[in-house]
């Protein structure tokens, strides 16, 4: 009887039947893409994109050139030129990131003891050319200014875990 | 008569191709369609993170093991904090870890997804990665919700978790893991009676017990040859030992058999999770230990407190020191037996960090699981043996 069975079930094809019925019931669940550019995905507010150096509500920039973010960076994708200002503050008179060298992990900004570097939740900063990718210090304040309540709301909103 | 003398063809199979799973590059000799031998030629992806982390803090140390088998990240990371831990005597705190027994049988989960439904698509089958790759998104989200990054998390650290579970998780979780079995059922639906996907994998590759204990097997595919051995269970760490869960075996040991051993694992990750998840809401408490020489103030006390702020710049600069001694510290990673040999000579560096990573061993028997096969069974062999090759090269 199995060998009948068996046979029968050779012949009719039934487990290729039954794959493309279950196939075919997929068909008309709800799509689980996303319509890219248009739609995205949602992000957490720990995600780790594109750096970004903020300033304090006033405008001054908040980092200080303490260098912890160069010290702990794994990839040494930083580098740090700092000397004190006219008014006597101690700033960055450079302040490179190398985007092709950083690896994400979070590090920087999990140092940054006055959370001016961040690791913001842009991700779309593709370039067409690699030194587009060499980040300096205009860049990483402008991307600052362009992404800061974006930042600030989620630094804001993960601030009991940190 | 004379003799006829055949002289086999040498063939280059990768290192792009796409059943070549990343950059295996082997130099085959053919016999029409059969493999007489085939030869690994690995190194292309080779980035030297063994010395590499010989110069690096322990801390700084994290991010190379996400890199290193990049389906199965955090539990390289698992391998690597427990060794370090050994070394400090220290341990992590419960619900440390019970968030990384959490999350390593997640990254199983992905590894696992990943491997059968491409292994699926190696032997002719392209719904299975369709479907896998949806599962495999919602489990990264998780991934990202905790650490902020979807693969390379950097999120196990020695002495616990870098940040506790974000709010409103673990309901989440039991909302997948609710959807997660009816979807296991179908993919199995879908591959198990499945003709064509049986003639591609059964008594393919057929490795005997024996020969998986002599080639150095571990993981799934040591158990598919019919040893139940799982480190979870021989040497339990951090909450194991308190988990209910079974050990899979396989009884053919050929290509299918390795397929439904990491089935049933999935099924089994999942009750591991569903226990974690029952645990974490009431085991409250710090998710990494509280010593400031190791693991870094709070941002809040850090800007209040001075004491509190040199830690901080301390352990971000210098980096904690770790007692002379030497470790070797094994996890069941999802592809097999994952271990980090540590080396300490009491500074605030590794004086060497051996890897010994499951997919080498594996990768090796390549040869002998594929001899006498024809062609088509050399790509179901490498998709059954769940190799990657960030650490295979390291």
């Amino acid at each position: 009887m199995a060998s009948l069975d068996r046979t029968a079930r050779a012949f009719l094809l039934s487990e290729l039947v039954a794959g493309f019925v279950l196939t075919l019931k997929y068909m008309f669940k709800p799509k689980v893409t996303v319509n890219y550019p248009y739609e995205k995905g949602p992000l957490s507010p720990r995600f780790r994109g594109e750096h970004a150096l903020r300033r304090y509500p006033n405008g001054e920039e908040r980092c200080i050139a303490c260098k912890l973010c160069e010290a702990i960076c794994p990839a040494q994708a930083i580098t740090i030129e700092a000397e004190p200002r006219d008014d006597g503050s101690r700033r960055t008179t450079r302040y490179d990131i190398d985007m092709t060298k950083c690896i994400y992990c979070g590090f920087c900004q999990e140092a940054c003891p006055v959370d001016a570097i961040v690791e913001g939740p842009n991700f779309e900063f593709s370039t067409e050319t690699r030194e587009e990718l060499m980040y300096n210090k205009d860049k990483l304040l402008a991307n600052g200014d362009r992404w800061e309540s974006l930042i600030a709301a989620n630094l804001h909103s993960d601030a009991a875990y940190r | 008569m004379s003799d006829v003398e055949i002289k086999t063809l040498t063939m280059n199979f990768g290192p792009q191709h796409p059943a070549a799973h990343g950059v295996l590059r082997l130099v085959v000799e053919m016999d029409g369609e059969i493999v007489e031998r085939c030869d690994p030629h690995i190194g292309l992806l080779h980035r030297g993170t063994e010395k590499l982390i010989e110069y690096k803090s322990y801390l700084q140390a994290v991010p190379y093991f996400d890199r290193l088998d990049y389906v199965s990240p955090m539990n390289q990371e698992h391998a690597y904090a427990l060794a370090v831990e050994k070394l400090l005597g220290i341990q992590a705190p419960e619900r440390g870890q019970y968030i990384r027994v959490l999350f390593s049988e997640i990254t199983r989960i992905l590894n696992h997804l990943l491997n059968v439904t491409t292994f699926a698509m190696d032997v002719g089958a392209l719904t299975p990665p369709l479907w896998g790759f949806e599962q495999r998104e919602l489990l990264m989200e998780y991934y990202e919700q905790v650490s902020g990054s979807r693969m390379h998390a950097a999120y196990f650290r020695p002495g616990g978790v870098h940040q506790d579970l974000p709010d409103g998780m673990l309901d989440s979780m039991d909302g997948w893991l609710k959807q997660f079995y009816p979807f296991m059922k179908d993919i199995e639906y879908l591959l198990n009676e499945n003709r064509i996907f049986r003639q591609r994998t059964v008594d393919i590759g057929v490795v005997s017990a024996e020969q998986a204990l002599d080639w150095g097997f571990s993981g799934p595919l040591i158990r598919a040859s019919g040893l139940a051995w799982d480190l979870r269970k021989s040497q339990p760490y951090d909450v194991y030992d308190r988990m209910d869960f079974d050990i899979p075996v396989g009884k053919t040991g050929d290509c299918f058999a390795r397929y439904l051993v990491r089935i049933e694992e999935m099924y089994q990750s999942a009750r591991i999770m569903e226990q974690c998840v029952k645990a974490l809401r009431t085991v409250g408490g710090p998710v990494r230990v509280d010593d400031r020489k190791i693991s870094p103030p709070r941002r809040g006390e850090m800007k209040g407190s001075m004491e509190a702020l040199i830690h901080h710049f301390k352990l971000y600069t210098e980096g904690y020191k770790v007692p002379a001694g030497e470790t070797y510290t094994a996890v069941e990673a999802p592809k097999g037996e994952f271990g980090v040999y540590l080396v300490s000579d009491g500074t605030n560096k590794p004086y060497r960090c051996k890897i010994r990573a499951p997919g080498f061993p594996h990768l090796q028997a390549l040869d002998m699981m594929t001899k006498g096969h024809q062609l088509a069974d050399m790509s179901a062999n490498i998709g059954s043996l769940d190799i990657v090759f960030g650490e295979i090269d390291r």
